[in-house]
């Protein structure tokens, strides 16, 4: 029985009953990239490599770590201290998880230089979005089960957050804790949820996002669509096979990310208090909150957002909004152009504001409040929903210039 | 009723939408096991105990802390002059009357929030999202300028109360902080927990 792939022998009898082959090509050998990806287009894969990292340091650490609130703090002691190499793996995985949020956030900007979110990927931008929402829920409950004076306090603080929903917000926050405080059994069921359920989802997601991604093509650094210039044979003329020219490329890409990583494993895996924070080396105390209380990093901005509003349910809902924005971003932005590299001076301007104010507000939202800073957070909390705001308009006096009809 | 190839469309229709709608609610009813399992448990819900709270050695201007439901709670002895500075405060506060009833018992509805007016007996829960805050007792110290008269600021999101868990305007927490149902049972003795047996 000859098969429609033309292959023999063991991966002809395979490709009879399963599209090995068939799969291999869609998606690798003749899935045709566009040929001038650029640095940003790295991040992409190396995300995919961190979320494999992170699945498998995590399985090793279930191994030694104990969910109860009795027993949670000592087991991490006891991986960084007895565990053969315990402490590597859980450092890569500490280091890792933000080392995720580094990658996830230099793709996502990937997406904004070049309106990688505009038709036709908007559904490709939109799981995207959901990816970030899943992996944000992830990092907040793994952050609960060291059990430290941090995972406790910073839990407590954004489970809060749903108590502002106006009339089921205390029932819901009970419902979610298990219990009348972060306990036990709150523990529990964020360790099953960080473990099982949760990395179930984003595994799927990332599925789901390749296929859209291979559904609709990848995008380029000039926003030009590749396969409206085929040549004889039906292939794009600026399109490349993603093997093995990128894969290729991307195991580049795969070296220096790694050296960046093993240097932090290595050599800073606290980062100064802002990888792992200092008083979670100090098991959870209900009665007694540290001095200061700051999210790791990567939630930094989102927090400064909500301390910038003065009042309880309107900083849930800006924080909230600041997210939920990012959902509208294909329809928002209105130019018929892509890449920023044939955009105008005013969107360019709005971008690096834009920019800016969320490093701004990342580098406020870990300091203790105080009413200047209050005050240039609430400046970088408009900034940041001003970009939003004006992408609609921003077409109306925006001089762009003209695309080329191939990449260049 | 349209037909085709023998096949009555309108009843297979009708069969698919109640098969799906029976499924649906067979879903729903399934549910509910799963959603209210995460609801606080019989143990969690029996540990909720009165605690008792011995304040005899407790000094005028000391705060201390015992554990009731997992939560710190606070017995505060104020001085005279403490107490005094409570009405002056009125214009700074968002609740001075504290006529939010779900923040205290109707027994501690007064100007001190208190059974006693001098012994504050509290939960040391921020009303914004649920930090404890620090208690402040000085008077205009540096950082927290100098309208303080003493209180209790929140290190999380710089949400300030005074000297009776009253909570100033232009912070983030909405609300008093909560006073939680207490009796003395003697002069010494507090029990947290219960409201006294006359109220």
């Amino acid at each position: 029985m000859a098969n429609t792939q033309g292959t023999t022998g063991l991966v002809g009898w395979i490709d009879e009953r399963f599209p090995l082959t068939k799969t291999i090509r869609e998606h690798l050998t003749e899935y045709y990239a566009p040929k001038n990806f650029n640095f940003w287009y790295y991040f992409g894969s190396l995300a995919l490599l961190v979320l494999i990292l992170q699945i498998v340091t995590g399985i090793w650490l279930t191994m030694n770590y104990k969910p109860s609130a009795e027993e949670a703090f000592a087991s991490v002691e006891y991986i960084m201290r007895d565990v053969n190499w315990g402490w590597l793996i859980r450092y890569m995985h500490s280091t890792g998880a933000s080392f995720f949020f580094l990658v996830v956030y230099l793709h996502m900007f990937r997406a904004l230089l070049y309106g990688s979110y505009k038709k036709p990927r908007e559904l490709l931008w939109l799981i995207g979005v959901v990816i970030f929402v899943v992996l944000m829920a992830e990092a907040f409950m793994g952050y609960l089960l060291p059990w430290g004076q941090m995972s406790y306090w910073g839990a407590q603080v954004i489970i809060s957050l749903f108590g502002a929903i106006p009339g089921i917000g205390d029932s819901l926050t009970l419902w979610i804790r298990g219990d009348y405080v972060i306990s036990d059994a709150t523990l529990n069921r964020f360790f099953a949820l960080h473990v099982i359920a949760l990395p179930l989802v984003l595994v799927g997601l990332v599925f789901v996002h390749i296929v859209a991604l291979h559904a609709v093509g990848s995008n380029n650094p000039d926003g030009v669509d590749i396969k409206k210039v085929k040549g004889p044979d039906g292939k794009p003329l600026d399109g490349i096979p993603f093997h093995p020219y990128y894969t290729v490329k991307d195991l580049v890409g795969v070296v220096v990310f790694l050296i960046f990583f093993s240097v932090v494993v290595f050599f800073a895996p606290e980062m100064g208090g802002f990888f792992l924070e200092h008083p979670n080396f100090e098991p959870a105390d209900p009665m007694k909150t540290p001095e200061h209380i700051a999210p790791v990093w990567y939630f930094t901005p989102f927090y400064a957002i909500l301390r910038a509003v003065p009042d309880k349910l309107g900083g849930v809902i800006a924080m909230g909004a600041a997210i939920v924005v990012l959902f509208f971003l294909p329809w928002l932005d209105r130019s018929p152009v892509r890449s920023i590299r044939y955009r105008g001076f005013a969107f360019k301007a709005a971008l690096a504001l834009f920019v800016v104010s969320f490093l701004i507000l990342g580098y406020l939202g870990a300091l203790p409040p105080s009413p200047g800073r209050t005050v240039l957070t609430q400046i970088c909390t408009v900034i940041y929903f001003a970009f939003f705001a004006v992408l609609p308009i921003l077409p109306w006096f925006e001089k762009t210039k003209p695309v080329p009809e191939r990449v260049t | 009723m349209s037909t085709v190839d023998d096949v009555d469309l309108g009843r297979r229709r009708f069969l698919t939408a109640t098969a799906t709608v029976v499924g649906g609610v067979g879903v729903a009813f399934v549910a509910v096991p799963f959603l209210s399992s995460w609801a606080p448990s019989e143990r969690a819900q029996a540990a909720g105990a009165p605690v008792e709270a011995d304040v005899s050695r407790l000094e005028e201007g000391a705060l201390m802390t015992v554990e009731w439901r997992g939560r710190p709670i606070w017995l505060l002895k104020r001085s005279q002059r403490m107490l005094d500075d409570l009405p002056g405060l009125r214009d700074q506060l968002r609740d001075p009357d504290s006529a939010e009833t779900a923040q205290q018992p109707p027994y501690a509805q007064n100007v001190h929030r208190s059974i006693r007016p001098e012994l504050l007996v509290m939960i040391g829960i921020c009303t914004h999202l649920g930090c404890s805050p620090t208690f402040r007792p000085e008077i205009a110290p540096a950082d927290l300028g100098s309208y303080w008269r003493g209180g209790f600021f929140c290190p999380c999101h710089g949400s300030g109360f005074d000297l009776a868990g009253r909570v100033f305007r232009g912070v983030p927490a909405p609300l008093n902080m909560e006073v939680p149902p207490h009796r003395f049972l003697s002069d010494s003795l507090v029990l947290i927990g219960v409201d006294p047996e006359s109220a």
